[in-house]
C-alpha cells in the first residue's frame, strides 16, 4: 500500500542578501493514512517551509531545488502547475498557524467555503452550502446553518480556527498539513482541537503532518515524530521511541528543557547558545557547538544516518536506553 | 446606522458653518475690490457710493452677519465683475465642471484600477514597471504642462481635436451637457484625459500597494492552499479587500480632483466653475469667491460623508461593529 | 535588515552586513541599499546637476534675465540656435521679450528649487512641532490640533495655495508662506501617525519616567525614530512644491515675470501655443518635468530602502 504521503529528499534554498540559505534541506519521512506525524523543531529550523513546500506554495525569493512529494504515490513536484493546483486542497491540505488570519475578512464564511468546494467539484451554489455545513458541523461546530452566514471576526479564535480544519477536510484529502494550529490558541481551546483532530485523523484515514514547537503537544498526538535542526532531520522514530528514549543529543536537550517533569526549584536544563543562522552554520555537524557529545569528528565531518526505523543525524547517539 | 448617520450629518453641518467663517474672513482680507472695479479717475463720492453700495463700510462681523442673512434666504450676494446672482453665475457653470470631473474620474478608474491590479500581480514583470513608470509620470508631472503637452500635440500638430472651450450641448434625462453631442466629446475628452492623470496614477500606485500586501497575507495563502485559481484569488477574495480603501481614498480624491479642475479649465478655457473662481481671484470679485469656496466645501462634506457610509456597507466589521 | 521573511511568515535569521549599527555604518548600508536601483542613482546625478546650473546660474548662463538692459527687442523670438545681437548662440532660443530661454530657465530653476526646498523645510519644521506636541501631550492638545490638521487635509493643497497667494499678493516669500500653510498638515500627519506608534513603546515610557525636560524626550528621544517616514514625506513635498509654485505661477496668481520661475516662463510661453514658437513653453517644462520626476524617483527609492516591511 502506497503511504498519504512519502517525501523523498526534498530541498528548498532562499536567494538572500547574504547568499543562498537552504532552508530545508534533504528532508525525508513518509506518512501512512490515518496517522499523524510531528514536525518538531525551533523557529528558523525550517518545519514552515517544509510544510509550504510540500503543497508547492514558496515565493521568491525561495525556489524548491530537489525531491520529491509523493501524495498516494503521484509526485506533486513533477506535475505542471494547473495540475498542481488542483491537487491542493483536494489531495493536500492545510491549516495555518493564527485563525485571525486564514479567514478573509470580508467574505461569510459560506462565500469562502462553498468557493473552496467548487473549485475542485461541478455543483451549484446551494450544494455547495449543503457541503460547507456538513463540514462545519463535522469538527463540532454548533449550529452549522447560521455560521455560515457570518463574518470571521463574529467567531472566536477557536471556531475560526474549526472553521479552517473544516475547509481543509472539505474535499476529504489524503494529508493535512497544520502548521502549528494551536499555538495562537488558549490551552483549554489547544485540547478540544487536539482531540478533535484525532477523532478526525482516526475516522476519515487522512494523514496528517502536524508542525509545531511544542514537543508536549506532539507527544500526546503523534504516532510519529521527526525533529528539524537547521533544515535537516536530526532524529526520527515513533513517538514513544523519540520522546521516550531520544538519540539525538539535541532533542534530548530540546526533552530536558520541557518545564513539569522536574523538581520544582531546581534549575531547568537548557541547550546552550542559540539557533544558528542559516547562512553561517558550522562545518561539519551544524549542532555541534552547542552540543555536549560534540568531538573532533563533529568539526570536520557532516553527520549521515541511514534512516530506519529510530535513526538520528549523530556521530555520537545516544545509546536506546 | 441610523444614529451613525444622524451624528455624522451634525459633524457635517459644524464643518461646513466653521468653514463659512473661515472662508468670509479669509476673502475679505483680500484687498479692495473697490479699487478694482472703478477707474482711477472717479470721483471719492462715486466711490463711497460704491463702497456703501456693497456694505464694504460695515465692520467685518456686520457683513458677515449681513451675509448668513443673505444666505439664509438664497442669495450670496451679486458679482461685482458679471453684475449678477451669485448662486445662478455658479450654478451655471456648475454643470461643465461636473461633466469634466465625472469623465475624468471614470477615465482614471477604467484604466487605473486594472493597471494597478496587474502591476501588483506580477510586481517584477516588465509590464507592471512600465505602468509604474508612467504612474510617476501621472503623479507628478503637473497637470497645465501635460494640458499644454496635449494641446499641442492634439490640437495644434495634429488638428484632432479643438483645443479648448466647451462644445455643442445636448440634453440627456432633460440635463444639459456637452456629453450628448458628437462635438461635445470632442471638446471634452481631452481636458478629461488631463484631469485624470494624476488620479490614474494615484489609483495605481494605491491598487498596485493593495495588491502587494494583500497577496502576502495568510488567508490569499490559505485561499492558495485550497487550490482556489489566480483568478478567483484575486477577483473574489483581494478585489473585496482592497476595494475598502480604495474607495475611501477614491471618495477623498473625487473633491480633490474638483479644486484640480482649475487647472485643467484654464489651461483649456473650459468654462466651468474653475476658471470662473480664477478670473473672480484675479478680479478680486469677494462674492464670487466665497460662494465658490462654500460651495467646494460642502462638496467635500457630502463626499465624505458619502464615503463614510459607503465604507461602512463595505466593511462587515464596521457594519456590524456597533451590535457587539 | 537582517531578516528574510520566508512565505511562512516565520523568519529566517539572516546576518546583516554589520552586526553592531553605528551611524556611519547606517549611512553606508542606506547607500549601498540606494545604490540597487541605477534609476534612482541617476535622478539623484540629474537633480546634483541641475542644482548646480541653477545656483551657479550666473557664472554659466549667458545672461542674466533680471537685467532689463541686456534683453534686446531685436532678440525677440529667435529660434533654438540662432545668433542674437549678444554675439552668443541661443541653445534654446528667445522669448518675446529677447531673453535667452537657457538663462531664463537656469535662474527660474533657481526660484523654483528655493521655493520649493525651503517651503518644505519650513513645513517639515512645523509639522515636526505640530505632530510631535499633540503625540507627546495627548487628550484635547491632541484632537484639537489633528483636527485642524484633518481639516485642512481634506482640501486640496492647490485651493487652499491659491487663496492664500490671493490674500497674501505676489511675491517669492508669500508663495513660501501660502506653499507652506497649504503642506505642513501632510508633515503634522506622518509625524503623528509615526509617534503615536512609538509613544507605545517601553523606551518612551522609560525615557518619561527619569526626569528629562520633555523637549529632550521629544528630540532626543521621539524624533529620531519617526524620521524615516518624514524623509520619504519631504523629498515628496519639495517635488510637489515646486510643482505647485509652478502651477499658481501659470494660473497668474504666482510670480511675475520679471522674476523667472519655470511656471511664470511656461505661463508666457503658453500664449504663444497657436505659432509655432513651442520652444517657450516647452523647454521651460521640460525642466520642470526633469526636476520634478527625478525627485519623486529618488524619493520613491528612499522609501523602498527604508520601508521596515521590505522582505529584500
Amino acid at each position: 500500500m502506497n503511504a498519504a504521503l512519502d517525501v523523498q529528499g526534498l530541498t528548498t534554498r532562499f536567494d538572500t542578501r547574504a547568499g543562498t540559505v537552504t532552508a530545508v534541506n534533504d528532508v525525508s519521512f513518509s506518512v501512512e493514512p490515518g496517522r499523524i506525524m510531528g514536525l518538531v523543531g525551533e523557529s528558523g529550523s525550517g518545519k514552515s517551509v517544509t510544510g509550504f513546500s510540500i503543497l508547492g506554495l514558496i515565493e521568491e525569493p525561495g525556489r524548491i531545488t530537489d525531491g520529491r512529494v509523493l501524495v498516494e504515490g503521484t509526485d506533486l513536484r513533477a506535475m505542471p502547475p494547473g495540475q498542481l493546483r488542483s491537487m491542493r486542497g483536494r489531495k493536500v491540505s492545510m491549516v495555518f498557524q493564527d485563525p485571525m488570519m486564514t479567514l478573509n475578512p470580508v467574505l461569510r464564511i459560506g462565500d469562502q467555503m462553498s468557493m473552496a468546494v467548487r473549485v475542485h467539484e461541478r455543483m451549484n451554489k446551494r450544494q455547495a452550502l449543503a457541503r460547507s455545513r456538513d463540514a462545519l458541523a463535522k469538527v463540532g461546530i454548533p449550529s452549522p446553518e447560521e455560521r455560515l452566514s457570518a463574518y470571521p471576526h463574529q467567531l472566536s479564535g477557536g471556531m475560526r480556527q474549526r472553521v479552517a480544519i473544516a475547509i481543509a477536510l472539505l474535499h476529504r484529502p489524503a494529508v493535512i498539513i497544520a502548521d502549528e494550529p494551536t499555538t495562537a490558541l488558549d490551552v483549554s481551546i489547544q485540547g478540544q482541537i487536539l482531540a478533535e483532530v484525532r477523532r478526525l485523523a482516526d475516522e476519515t484515514r487522512t494523514a496528517i503532518v502536524w508542525v509545531t514547537h511544542d514537543l508536549a503537544v506532539v507527544s500526546s498526538l503523534a504516532d510519529d515524530i521527526c525533529v528539524m535542526y537547521a533544515g535537516r532531520i536530526v532524529e526520527r522514530g515513533t513517538a514513544e521511541d523519540v520522546i521516550a528514549r531520544p538519540r539525538h543529543p539535541y532533542t534530548r536537550g530540546l526533552l530536558d528543557s520541557v518545564p513539569g517533569q522536574h523538581a520544582p526549584g531546581t534549575h531547568l536544563p537548557q541547550i546552550p547558545g542559540s539557533t544558528p543562522q542559516l547562512s553561517r552554520l558550522p562545518s561539519g555537524c551544524p549542532f555541534r557547538n552547542r552540543c555536549p557529545r560534540a568531538t573532533e569528528v563533529c568539526t570536520t565531518e557532516p553527520p549521515v544516518a541511514r534512516f530506519g526505523g529510530h535513526t538520528a543525524l549523530c556521530h555520537h547517539p545516544l545509546e536506546a536506553a | 446606522m441610523l444614529g451613525f448617520i444622524v451624528s455624522r450629518l451634525i459633524q457635517a453641518i459644524v464643518v461646513v458653518f466653521v468653514m463659512s467663517v473661515v472662508v468670509f474672513v479669509g476673502v475679505y482680507a483680500i484687498g479692495n475690490p473697490i479699487d478694482v472695479m472703478i477707474d482711477p479717475g472717479a470721483t471719492a463720492e462715486i466711490r463711497e457710493n460704491l463702497i456703501r453700495q456693497y456694505g464694504l463700510d460695515q465692520p467685518l462681523w456686520r457683513q458677515y452677519l449681513s451675509f448668513l442673512g443673505n444666505v439664509a434666504e438664497g442669495d450670496l450676494g451679486r458679482s461685482m465683475v458679471y453684475n449678477t446672482s451669485v448662486v445662478g453665475l455658479v450654478f451655471s457653470r456648475l454643470p461643465a465642471t461636473l461633466e469634466l470631473v465625472l469623465v475624468a474620474v471614470a477615465i482614471a478608474t477604467v484604466i487605473g484600477i486594472p493597471a494597478g491590479i496587474y502591476a501588483g500581480y506580477k510586481p517584477d514583470s516588465a509590464g507592471a514597471k512600465a505602468i509604474m513608470a508612467l504612474s510617476v509620470l501621472g503623479f507628478s508631472v503637473p497637470t497645465f504642462w501635460i494640458g499644454m503637452l496635449l494641446i499641442m500635440a492634439f490640437a495644434v500638430e495634429l488638428g484632432w481635436l479643438p483645443s479648448g472651450g466647451r462644445g455643442e450641448v445636448g440634453t440627456i434625462l432633460g440635463i444639459p451637457t456637452s456629453l450628448a453631442t458628437a462635438n461635445g466629446w470632442s471638446h471634452v475628452i481631452l481636458p478629461a484625459i488631463n484631469l485624470s492623470l494624476f488620479k490614474m496614477g494615484l489609483l495605481i500606485r494605491l491598487t498596485r500597494a493593495g495588491m502587494v500586501e494583500a497577496m502576502q497575507t495568510d488567508y490569499v495563502k490559505f485561499a492558495r492552499a485550497q487550490g482556489l485559481t489566480d483568478r478567483q484569488i484575486v477577483f473574489s477574495h483581494i478585489l473585496r479587500n482592497i476595494s475598502i480603501p480604495i474607495v475611501t481614498v477614491f471618495g477623498l480624491e473625487l473633491g480633490s480632483t474638483l479644486a484640480f479642475a482649475v487647472v485643467t479649465e484654464t489651461v483649456f478655457t473650459w468654462p466651468g466653475v474653475g476658471k470662473l473662481i480664477i478670473d473672480s481671484i484675479l478680479q478680486l470679485d469677494r462674492p464670487v469667491m466665497v460662494t465658490y469656496l462654500i460651495l467646494v466645501v460642502i462638496l467635500f462634506v457630502l463626499i465624505n460623508f458619502t464615503v463614510d457610509v459607503v465604507y461602512a456597507r463595505l466593511d462587515p466589521r464596521v457594519r456590524l461593529g456597533g451590535s457587539r | 535588515m537582517s531578516d528574510v521573511a520566508t512565505t511562512t511568515g516565520e523568519t529566517l535569521a539572516v546576518p546583516s552586513a554589520a552586526p553592531i549599527e553605528t551611524r556611519a555604518t547606517r549611512l553606508r548600508n542606506f547607500w549601498a541599499d540606494f545604490r540597487r536601483s541605477w534609476v534612482a542613482v541617476g535622478a539623484l546625478i540629474v537633480i546634483v546637476a541641475l542644482l548646480a546650473v541653477s545656483f551657479g546660474a550666473p557664472l554659466v548662463a549667458p545672461q542674466n534675465p533680471y537685467d532689463m538692459a541686456s534683453l534686446d527687442w531685436m532678440d525677440a523670438f529667435l529660434t533654438p540656435g540662432e545668433t542674437g545681437t549678444g554675439g552668443y548662440v541661443h541653445i534654446l532660443g528667445t522669448d518675446n521679450a529677447g531673453r535667452d530661454m537657457l538663462s531664463a530657465i537656469f535662474y527660474g530653476l533657481r526660484t523654483s528649487f528655493t521655493i520649493g526646498v525651503s517651503a518644505g523645510a519650513l513645513a517639515l519644521a512645523i509639522g515636526i512641532c505640530v505632530g510631535l506636541t499633540a503625540a507627546y501631550f495627548g487628550g484635547r492638545v491632541e484632537s484639537l490640533l489633528m483636527r485642524i490638521v484633518d481639516l485642512q487635509l481634506s482640501m486640496p493643497a492647490i485651493l487652499l495655495a491659491l487663496v492664500l497667494v490671493a490674500m497674501l499678493g505676489q511675491g517669492v516669500v508669500q508663495i513660501i508662506l501660502a506653499l507652506v500653510v497649504a503642506q505642513y498638515a501632510y508633515f503634522a500627519r506622518t509625524t503623528h501617525g509615526a509617534a503615536t506608534v512609538e509613544r507605545g513603546k517601553d523606551y518612551i515610557e522609560a525615557a518619561r519616567s527619569t526626569p528629562l525636560p520633555t523637549r529632550r524626550v521629544l528630540f532626543r528621544h521621539l524624533l529620531p525614530n519617526v524620521l524615516p517616514p518624514l524623509i520619504v514625506v519631504a523629498t515628496v513635498q519639495v517635488a510637489s512644491a515646486i510643482a505647485l509654485e509652478a502651477t499658481l505661477s501659470f494660473l497668474g496668481v504666482g510670480l511675475p515675470l520679471t522674476e523667472p520661475s519655470l511656471g511664470s516662463l511656461i505661463s508666457n510661453g503658453f500664449k504663444y501655443i497657436h505659432s509655432d514658437r513651442y520652444w517657450l513653453s516647452i523647454y521651460p517644462g521640460l525642466f520642470l518635468m526633469v526636476t520634478v520626476v527625478a525627485i519623486n524617483l529618488v524619493g520613491d527609492q528612499v522609501r523602498t530602502v527604508l520601508d521596515p516591511r521590505r522582505s529584500r
